[in-house]
């Protein structure tokens, strides 16, 4: 037994060397949770640490061990975004709504990944209710990127890219619904893919948009992410709304190379609103993949594609403002309980109970659900929905790939655009068109700006995860910025 | 598109949020500043374009109708603010 175990390695090693009986599963975790809790006074990127459940966790998984069973997850620490339900372990979607709310189940990506032997560490921070792209609005205080602890790691999963990238966890899970996972993936450094809509069960899920939200993994190289998403994809009884689609191996791309890959570059997304170096990163990383083999096309255009943010403004706080109904005082959370009247305690809840932003998207959703309203605002919404969804259709068909930065921006500073809400949203204008048309994207460390890492995104056709999982690792075959680390202050 | 802030105290009423008068004031102008950035949508032509509610075309999805168990009571209780005999406490909603 060694007296210190590497933690800055991906999880497919762990899992190779706790197979090979280096070290066990609960002095792995033990080293994880002493790492993760040493990094908390600079990151705050948990709401809540679970070493007890933790600790169990990993003596199962030493059994297992011992056995010679498992899988490559089991024994692996993993970080949790506090959205998704922990049967009794407090689940608060960064929200004082939920501050004592301790689910009763657990989400059948949790119980997936349990299944397969899993050590969970903690339930990460995020932005209330996954409404953000900074990880500030949460109840709970914010993140600090380990880039630069004056900036944000991105959001609303930032709690789960900060804790990763910082290598306290090897693995953690987020959810994207404009971009929640591959926003703070590319502000930290790290990979984050979000699946195809219908991949991944959201059942126990606290939801958001529920004709956008999925569940999608974070890690340090394209073969950890394949893995983790192997284990939670696939169809689920619970959720009606995954697709009886069969699950693949995603590694089943791995090793093919970047040849004959058809990558299309809308020069809309290379344009107005990026940042000098972003689109320098950008653009080495596109000569890269075309000096070995990839076939670059910069004629492909999605002309709607430009109205996907305000499309995603309307769509998204209107599914919020119907899903978030639900917290009324009355069955679980907060509970304001000295007013005069229903009415009056259900206000005084919600009031007191939800943060601003959660606040500023529920009264935009109802403003363009309201009658008078719904037509110009919520009816034409969805109907750009169709055409944009249509254009990636046409333009997947003959390549195999999109591709355009991640980010607008690499890291931003705390505080920055916390008081200009379409500032904020503006970080959002690459990942939601994936989102609006149901594709699985990925985002990709891919260079350098000014000392913060800078994401790349390829956007696929649905379900075709392996291949944007096979691009990444052949990328990566090619280029170290996968490997580089933040160096935090001493701890 | 400016909105005055008794609409946004209207919405307020709708949406059950109780607002205090710095909110309403913030909230009416950073709504206004927000929907002007929606006005572009009305440059793009849909007459002949359907509405897409979702990405995944799958439609009424069915499963037997077998009975099974559901949550126990003190587990469905287990969060509740206000509970009495049973039930969800609330305040009397007739007078």
């Amino acid at each position: 037994m060694p007296d210190t175990i590497d933690l800055d390695v991906p999880a497919h090693e762990h899992a190779a060397r706790l197979r090979a009986g280096d070290y066990t599963a609960r002095t792995l975790a033990e080293a994880t949770l002493e790492r993760v809790r040493a990094q908390e006074p600079s990151l705050h990127a948990y709401i809540t640490l679970t070493d007890e459940l933790a600790l169990a966790q990993a003596a199962a998984a030493d059994e297992r061990l011992r056995a010679g069973e498992g899988g490559p997850l089991t024994g692996i620490p993993i970080g949790v975004k506090d959205l998704l339900s922990t049967k009794g372990v407090r689940t608060t979607a960064a929200s004082k709504m939920l501050e004592q709310f301790t689910p009763v189940l657990d989400c059948t990506v949790v119980q997936r990944i349990q299944e397969a032997g899993a050590v969970i560490i903690g339930k990460t921070n995020l932005d209330e209710f996954a409404m953000g792209s900074s990880t500030e609005h949460s109840a709970f205080g914010p993140t600090h990127n380990p880039w630069d602890l004056d900036r944000v790691p991105g959001g609303s999963s930032g709690g789960s890219a900060a804790t990763v990238a910082a290598r306290g966890v090897p693995l953690s899970l987020g959810t994207d619904t404009g971009g929640s996972i591959r926003q703070p993936a590319a502000l930290c450094g790290i990979l984050g893919l979000k699946p195809t809509y219908g991949r991944v069960s959201r059942f126990g899920v606290v939801a958001f948009a529920s004709s956008l939200d999925q569940v999608g993994p974070f890690g340090l190289d394209a073969e950890d992410v394949a893995r983790l998403l192997g284990v939670i994809a696939g169809h689920d009884p619970n959720d009606s709304t995954t697709a009886p689609v069969p699950v693949p191996d995603y590694t089943e791309h791995f090793g093919r190379g970047l040849g004959g890959l058809r990558v299309g570059v809308p020069q809309q997304f290379l344009g107005e609103g990026l940042d000098d170096g972003v689109r320098q990163a950008i653009e080495q990383a596109i000569g890269v993949l075309e000096a070995n083999g990839a076939v670059v096309d910069r004629s492909v255009t999605l002309p709607s594609a430009d109205a996907a943010l305000p499309v995603y403004y309307l769509i998204a706080p209107s599914e919020a403002s119907a899903n978030l109904a639900r917290y009324d005082g009355v069955k679980y959370g907060y509970s304001y309980t000295s007013g005069a009247s229903v009415e009056e305690e259900m206000s005084l809840t919600r009031g007191g109970g939800f943060g601003p932003e959660v606040k500023r998207r529920i009264m935009l959703g109802t403003y363009a659900l309201s009658a008078g309203y719904y037509d110009a605002y919520y009816l034409k919404a969805q109907k750009v929905r169709t055409l944009i969804r249509r254009e990636f259709e046409a333009a997947l068909s003959d390549h195999d790939v999109i591709l355009s930065p991640t980010s607008p921006s690499t890291a931003f500073r705390l505080g920055e655009k916390l008081d200009d809400p379409y500032a904020m949203y503006l970080n959002d204008l690459y990942t939601i068109p994936a989102n609006i048309a149901g594709n699985a994207a990925i985002s990709i460390p891919a260079g350098f700006a000014d000392g913060l890492p800078v994401g790349l995104h390829l956007a696929g056709r649905p379900f075709e995860e392996s291949r944007l999982l096979g691009a990444a690792h052949a990328y990566a075959q090619l280029t170290d910025w996968h490997t580089r680390q933040p160096s935090l202050p001493a701890v | 598109m400016a909105l005055t802030a008794d609409e946004v105290r209207y919405i307020a009423r709708l949406a059950r949020v109780a607002l205090d008068d710095d909110e309403v004031e913030r909230l009416r102008d950073q709504l206004s500043g927000i929907l002007d950035h929606f006005q572009i949508l009305n440059d793009i032509d849909t007459s002949d374009v359907p509405p897409t509610a979702q990405s995944f075309d799958l439609a009424n999805v069915d499963r037997p109708d077998e009975p099974r168990p559901s949550l126990d009571r003190e587990e469905v209780f287990a969060n509740a603010p206000r509970r009495e005999d049973g039930y969800f406490r609330v305040r009397a909603v007739l007078d």
